[in-house]
């Protein structure tokens, strides 16, 4: 018997994001589409940042779940129009985000509070942090450095 | 010139612009000044090369020849690059590297913003997704012309040097030739005199904050984008980044 399609998403808010592993793939809001093409599933993928390392992992990590679970014909099909972009981050990524210690994206184009100590005297070290969509922030009242998903 | 021979010429250009500029950028990683310029280069390097893969895996596509990015990144001589001239100059010192970014930067993102339109809807999406990539790049590069422009007498002096050094490289980006004409009237690249006054109005606010001052001469440098003459820094550069697909054909890992 065939999986339904939300039984899919479900599964594949289950694989982790290979960079930051407390959010699912789905959380980053980079899985675009599944469908069933006869007997096969598309999964519509779309990279975060065009040179993103962790793209042909993620591709790999989903193909695999997929087959962990007795589907074995997929096809990972990507697509870059429209652009991905953080706004679609799920509000459960967000939230794990922030409890993970890094700052999620927010349109004001800065973090809103330091992660680790809620402060508000922020500094920006760098728009270019330890990931391509990560940038690089000081709290100026708890003195330590974190990571700001920068908004795209 | 057909179209279809154009379209592939104007991509080959997309994609040795972003593979050659990726590439030197890339030459600077565990070399900058400091640890947070290092980690920069580097994602910009990443982003640029990125955004080659799609150029590139799309002139294969609209070539026909059953070539691959990696074939067209990796297998064509200097001959048969067509980048500018500018992206192929040596790193210099930081500054240079930055001024370099600088200029190319402003005409990258004047550009792409304008391909976000194009009537081949393939070279629209690429374009909508680099830019917001680039949009960062020239955010950084222009900061960081300006810091060190307007910093101390050391680094006006070195920025200055660049700007001087670079400057006879701008003119070639608003050069049109065929390939630009007959992707202008296909209603996909661009005019590119609109174009040069946009850019001009840029660096103008960029140079004055900088404190830098632009050089009279208008003199352009010519030969990068058609392939007719590059300069001796490009096959210099190729025998580093081409070495392991030449001496080991097919190697993968």
């Amino acid at each position: 018997m065939t999986p339904d399609v939300s039984t899919i998403w479900d599964w594949l808010d289950q694989v982790p994001d290979p960079e930051i592993p407390v959010i699912s793939v789905v959380d980053l809001g980079i899985v675009r589409d599944v469908a069933w093409q006869g007997d096969t599933l598309e999964v519509a993928v779309t990279p975060t940042y065009s040179g993103c390392p962790a793209t042909s992992v993620i591709s790999m990590d989903i193909e695999t779940a997929l087959y962990d679970r007795g589907v074995t014909n997929v096809r990972i099909k990507t697509q870059i129009a429209p652009p991905w972009t953080t706004d679609w981050l799920s509000d459960k990524g967000r939230a794990k985000l922030t409890e993970y210690g890094i700052a999620p994206p927010s349109p004001a184009g800065g973090p809103d509070t330091c992660p680790r100590c809620g402060g508000t005297h922020l500094t920006r070290i760098s728009q270019f942090g330890s990931t391509p969509c990560k940038a690089h922030w000081r709290c100026d009242d708890c003195l330590e450095p974190f990571d700001y998903f920068k908004c795209i | 010139m057909t179209d279809h021979t154009a379209l592939f010429e104007y991509l080959l250009r997309l994609g040795d612009n972003t593979l050659v500029l990726g590439h030197r950028v890339s030459e600077w990683c565990g070399h900058a000044p400091v640890l947070e310029e290092d980690i920069a280069l580097a994602n910009t390097a990443l982003d640029l090369i990125g955004q080659t893969q799609m150029w590139f895996g799309l002139a294969g596509e609209v070539e026909g020849a059953e070539r691959s990015a990696d074939d067209l990144a990796m297998l064509r001589d200097v001959w048969d690059f067509r980048n500018l001239l500018l992206v192929e100059q040596p790193n210099g010192d930081f500054g240079q590297t930055l001024m370099r970014q600088c200029l190319f930067d402003a005409f990258h993102f004047e550009l792409l913003t304008e391909l976000t339109r194009a009537s081949d809807d393939r070279i629209a999406a690429i374009a909508a997704k680099a830019l917001k990539e680039v949009t960062y790049h020239l955010d950084r590069s222009s900061e960081t012309v300006i810091g060190l422009g307007d910093g101390t007498e050391e680094s006006h002096r070195r920025m200055q040097a660049a700007l001087d050094l670079l400057w006879p490289y701008v003119g070639e980006m608003f050069t049109a030739d065929a390939v630009d004409d007959a992707m202008h009237t296909a209603r996909i690249a661009p005019d590119l005199t609109t174009l040069r006054a946009r850019y001009d109005e840029r660096l103008n606010n960029i140079l004055s904050e900088a404190t830098l001052r632009k050089p009279d001469s208008n003199f352009a440098q010519s030969g990068g984008k058609s392939g007719f003459r590059h300069t001796e820094h490009l096959g210099h550069m190729l025998t580093q980044m081409q070495w392991l697909q030449r001496a080991y054909p097919g190697a993968t890992w």
